[in-house]
């Protein structure tokens, strides 16, 4: 035996006592109880039930969630998808309603104001629907503030004045609702039983509303355009006030899911609300002649109303119900 | 500077609630907020563990990403803070918090939730380093003191850890290292985008 082989010999020898010596403790450990066998993983119950939830000493329930990391995603929905989707509807609208004006411009009164007028709608009709213009441009606005109040006003009048005009505006956005809410509702009783689609009104949508081009398809009290504004705010108050329910009175109804589900619902339909009713102000004062009338004290000229409503304007000088001011009387001329 | 983070051990966790009592008494937390709470899992089952959960300052915090009056801010020692003057009640934070951190005075309805109020780290907020006004608003400002949060310091096992990054991710490490396992740092991945590899 050389050196070399028999100091190898050795090695392997201490090699071998190290490893003799640390199986029987190896072997030992895996018999033992092992404490973390059953041990609840973070990771596993998150892809589990994408939250944690346990049981908690206190009387708030809420606090018994640990950890929600879908929190994430109901940020990157409110501070990105919300932003950029409010930003271009709304933009993109008021752009596209600017081009409008600019192309076709104001749609006029043929042949201009006859000088007599016709009673469109009542005093009850008028004060419910300036109720909810009010309460939606409160709304609208504050409502806004809270999504784009931080980029566009805090930067302006700074952090303290913010603040407190943001505190001011929630009340105001919580207590706002319900003016509009019942002002919706009575202007949907009001006007449900003309607000029905009709034959007239498929006429009238394939020949786009007489916005493009110069003729005027046939409508009644309400024309197609009207019909489904009419329709599209139910729709719209509907979804708003239901979710916004759940926001004002938080974790009443609903936990920590339900109160992010809610608050994009709410969010998404009132951008889409928002959207609408510019529109709908654009066409009632800006982009029609004789329009803004049937709002302000209720009389419109006989001929917008033979021009826009001419089966509305048929059945009611039927009726032999009509208003004649003496010829040349300006008594009614627009607010 | 130190980036502060708190480790519940759960492993280690026995629910006595000394994090939540020593928290509420240091910190004079009015009735009905509770800046830190302990949850159990799996209660009763095998496996069961509880875990201490506060707001875990996180990187890029979602709080303050959401706020809709810019109300949060982050210290030099990545401790995030909130002012009281600028809070309007308004609850999103909630709703973006992954760990349920924030906690509001009063019931909520009608918007009327009241300042925002949450786990400081004992760091206090934006009011002067332990003046009256601080203390009132916010709590306890014991860093500036150059001592930990109190429910850490309070905890009967040593299973709540708070203090820079580094240090009680490695005491961490040494405790999974020597007894053989680990439940994991609970709220890291959410909070800081990383694990604790054991």
């Amino acid at each position: 035996m050389t050196m070399a082989t028999r100091s190898w010999l050795v090695l392997a020898a201490i090699a071998f006592v190290i490893f003799a010596a640390a199986a029987p403790a190896v072997a030992q450990q895996a018999n033992s109880v092992d404490p973390n066998a059953a041990a609840v993983k973070e990771q596993q119950l998150l892809q589990q039930f994408h939250r944690i939830q346990g049981l908690g000493s206190i009387p708030d329930t809420k606090s018994y969630v640990i950890e929600q990391p879908m929190g994430r995603v109901w940020r990157l929905l409110h501070e990105v998808y919300l932003h950029w989707f409010g930003t271009i509807l709304i933009l993109g609208l008021i752009a596209l309603l600017l081009a409008f004006y600019f192309i076709r411009g104001v749609i006029r009164i043929e042949g201009g104001r006859s000088g007599r007028t016709i009673l469109r709608f009542t005093s009850v009709e008028r004060f419910t629907h300036w109720m909810c213009a009010v309460s939606f441009v409160i709304l609208g606005l504050t409502g806004l503030n809270i999504t784009f109040g931080k980029d566009l006003l805090l930067p302006l009048i700074g952090p303290d004045a913010f603040s407190r005009w943001s505190i001011m505006a929630k009340y105001a956005h919580d207590y706002s609702s319900f003016p509009f809410l019942i002002g919706v509702l009575v202007l949907f009783l009001l006007w449900v039983r003309g607000n029905f689609f009709t034959a007239v009104d498929i006429e009238w949508f394939k020949e786009g509303g007489g916005m493009i081009g110069h003729k005027h398809p046939p409508a009644g009290k309400f024309n197609g355009g009207q019909k489904a504004l009419f329709w599209l705010i139910v729709l719209g108050t509907v979804g708003v006030t239901s979710s916004g329910l759940f926001l004002l009175f938080p974790f009443y109804f609903t936990n920590i899911l339900g109160m992010q589900i809610a608050q994009v619902i709410h969010a998404l339909i009132a951008i889409c609300f928002i959207a609408l009713i510019i529109a709908h102000i654009y066409i009632g004062t800006l982009g029609m002649e004789g329009g803004f009338d049937a709002m302000s004290d209720g009389e419109v000229d006989l001929n917008w109303a033979k021009q826009h409503h001419p089966l509305w304007v048929e059945q009611e000088l039927g009726q032999a119900r009509t208003t004649a001011p003496a010829a040349g009387a300006k008594a009614t001329t627009p607010a | 500077m130190a980036r502060m983070k708190f480790l519940c051990d759960a492993d280690r966790c026995i629910e006595c609630n000394a994090c939540v009592t020593a928290c509420k008494n240091e910190n004079e937390v009015p009735w009905g907020i509770n800046r830190r709470r302990v949850v159990t899992l799996n209660d009763g089952k095998p496996g069961e563990r509880s875990v201490s959960m506060a707001c875990m300052h996180c990187t890029d915090a979602p709080c303050a990403a959401v706020c809709p009056v810019n109300c949060f801010y982050t210290t030099a020692d990545a401790v995030v803070l909130h002012s009281k003057d600028l809070c309007i009640g308004c609850g999103y934070c909630f709703y973006a918090c992954p760990f349920g951190a924030p906690q509001y005075p009063r019931v909520g309805n009608f918007g009327s939730r009241g300042k925002m109020d949450k786990c400081t780290f004992c760091t206090g907020g934006p009011e002067a380093d332990n003046s009256s006004i601080q203390y009132e608003k916010y709590g306890a400002d014991r860093l500036s003191q150059g001592k930990l949060p109190m429910c850490a310091e309070m905890c009967s096992t040593k299973s709540l850890l708070a203090g820079d990054s580094d240090i009680i991710a490695q005491i961490y490490k040494d405790r999974v290292a020597k007894r053989g396992y680990g439940s994991g740092a609970w709220g890291w991945q959410t909070a800081y985008q990383e694990t604790i590899e054991s």
